[in-house]
């Protein structure tokens, strides 16, 4: 399955800078189609900045990243957007102008295969009933779905998700572990940044550990269990 | 002669109408400077002089093409909106990320070089625009005259206000722009292409002033320096309403509109510093304006 499907995301020697700081020191990996991956670190080490950097927010990047086999590095992020990824930042990003709904409906589709918004409601009922609410009048878990369901509509095969879990209750955490589970049914394909390596080892096929602005390992889930002190000290838990 | 608290009601009447025009001028014009602000973080202070230049080109049509009044009323607006747009991608779009006070000197000394161009071409004596024949002479109302190209203004700026209120909080497009002037970087990673959106927003709101330069025409004489003597106040307006507030804009323009005309016949003498004493005091008791959200 997942290890023959053909590489959706191909990320080579990435660099990337905020001003003077160089942060990303050569990133290399790859997220193959259908596959739930996860960024694993501690706080600092590059795994957000990789993200924007993926999405063209950061500006100063270079090196490769290949999405469906188009280049993207030189890429503008709303073109970057248009070729089919999905961006759910770490602030959430709701629009305090624009109730749930309009929240829901703002990305543009990108492509055709989305969900409709009423599959989005199936998935998140309580959106549905706060369906006219200021978005950011939501609690911090229903932002958090609200920031994840409004990139499914879009088409987007590619959901870029960065520490969906953080600050929030352990069963607002087991409800979106079991979203992504159903994402990746769904057949999205999905790179998440996590803190939480029990959140990231129930959800995931492969977890990448980063350090400093590179990739330090490459651990299948499978086999996290035999190098879990390994993973305590890198993390710092 | 009927009236009211010792004062005759066609007087009232009829300044409450005055009111009312430079109100819809108002209207026009903070809702294109907040629509600007919001979206670009720039304090358009062109704005007077895009108005200007409305009128202008509305003069020039008809004196040298012999283009009417309303074949200008949509020409006009297009040709100040292309040379806003010009301006915004040439010159405004490297100050987004810079403060405020950047785009407001460089827009500011545009005005006075765009000023200083047509005072130099056109002196600053004021040229008459005719009302168009269709809205001459006027209507006895039995307790005023209204001239029919006043009531004209009045109801064709409630018409552009409310439709670009409705296009912002209705439409898909309005959506994006109330997210984009919230978080562009956000809406660009969604596949907005945000810069393309400043620009068409710049040029939109440097329309609404032309627009409101081409109807101000045939009510004020189009001169160099029109647009300076009203965009003072629209800016003490914009204050009032509350910076970037869209509804804010609209409803502040009339009412304070309203009150000068009221002022008038109340107390003449402090008609042209009523505007600004009403704006010291709502920053003095809410700084953020009246529509504002926080400060």
């Amino acid at each position: 399955m997942a290890e023959t499907a053909p590489v959706l995301l191909d990320v080579r020697d990435l660099h990337a800078w905020y001003g003077e700081s160089h942060v990303l020191h050569g990133m290399n990996f790859e997220v193959r189609r259908g596959e739930v991956v996860t960024l694993l670190g501690r706080n600092g080490v590059g795994k957000t900045t990789t993200m924007r950097s993926i999405m063209g927010i950061v500006e100063k990047r270079r090196g490769s990243i290949r999405f469906a086999g188009t280049e993207t590095i030189d890429r503008p992020s709303d073109r970057i957007a248009r070729l089919g990824i999905g961006y759910c930042p770490e602030e959430r990003g709701i629009f305090a102008s624009l109730d749930v709904r309009e929240n829901l409906e703002m990305p543009p589709v990108v492509k055709p295969g989305g969900l409709t918004l009423d599959e989005v409601f199936a998935l998140f009922p309580h959106l549905k009933e706060r369906e006219h609410s200021q978005g950011t009048k939501l609690s911090g878990g229903e932002q958090q779905m609200l920031a994840i369901g409004r990139i499914l509509r879009t088409g987007a095969e590619l959901l870029l998700l960065d520490e969906p879990t953080e600050g929030l209750a352990p069963v607002i955490v087991q409800h979106i572990g079991e979203i992504i589970r159903r994402l990746r049914d769904r057949g999205f394909t999905i790179l998440l940044v996590e803190q939480n390596f029990h959140f990231a080892a129930a959800v995931a096929d492969r977890h990448y550990v980063v350090e400093h602005g590179r990739i330090v390992d490459m651990i299948p889930s499978g086999e996290v269990a035999g190098k879990i002190d390994k993973l305590k000290e890198l993390l710092g838990v | 002669m009927t009236s009211i608290f010792d004062i005759p009601t066609g007087v009232l009447f009829g300044q409450l109408l005055l009111g009312l025009i430079n109100g819809a001028f108002y209207a026009m014009l903070s809702l294109g400077l907040a629509l600007i602000f919001g979206l670009l973080n720039i304090i358009n202070f062109t704005h007077g002089a895009q108005y200007m230049m409305g009128a202008f080109v509305a003069w020039l049509g008809f004196n040298y093409l012999g283009l009417g009044y309303w074949v200008s009323l949509v020409t006009a607006p297009v040709v100040v909106a292309l040379f806003g747009m010009a301006i915004e991608r040439t010159l405004l779009r490297r100050l987004y990320k810079l403060d405020h006070l950047y785009g407001m000197l460089l827009t500011f000394g545009l005005t006075l070089i765009i000023e200083g161009v047509f005072r130099q071409l056109y002196g600053i004596s004021g040229m008459p625009y005719a009302v168009p024949k269709e809205l001459a002479g006027g209507w006895n109302l039995g307790f005023m005259y209204l001239p029919i190209y006043r009531g004209w203004v009045v109801v064709a700026s409630m018409v552009l206000c409310l439709g670009t209120w409705f296009v912002i909080e209705k439409t898909r497009l309005g959506m994006y722009l109330r997210a984009g002037t919230e978080n562009p970087i956000l809406v660009r990673a969604f596949g907005v292409d945000v810069p393309r959106m400043i620009t068409l927003t710049y040029g939109f709101g440097v329309a609404l002033a032309a627009i409101a330069g081409v109807m101000a025409a045939p009510v004020f004489s189009v001169n160099p320096m029109m647009g300076s003597n009203l965009i003072i106040v629209v800016f003490a307006v914009v204050v009032i309403g509350g910076m970037g507030s869209i509804l804010g804009s609209i409803v502040t323009g009339y009412l304070l509109g309203l009150v000068e005309g009221l002022t008038k016949v109340v107390y003449p003498e402090a008609a042209s510093t009523v505007v600004f004493v009403a704006m010291i005091v709502v920053l003095l008791i809410r700084p953020a304006g009246l529509f504002g959200k926080g400060a």
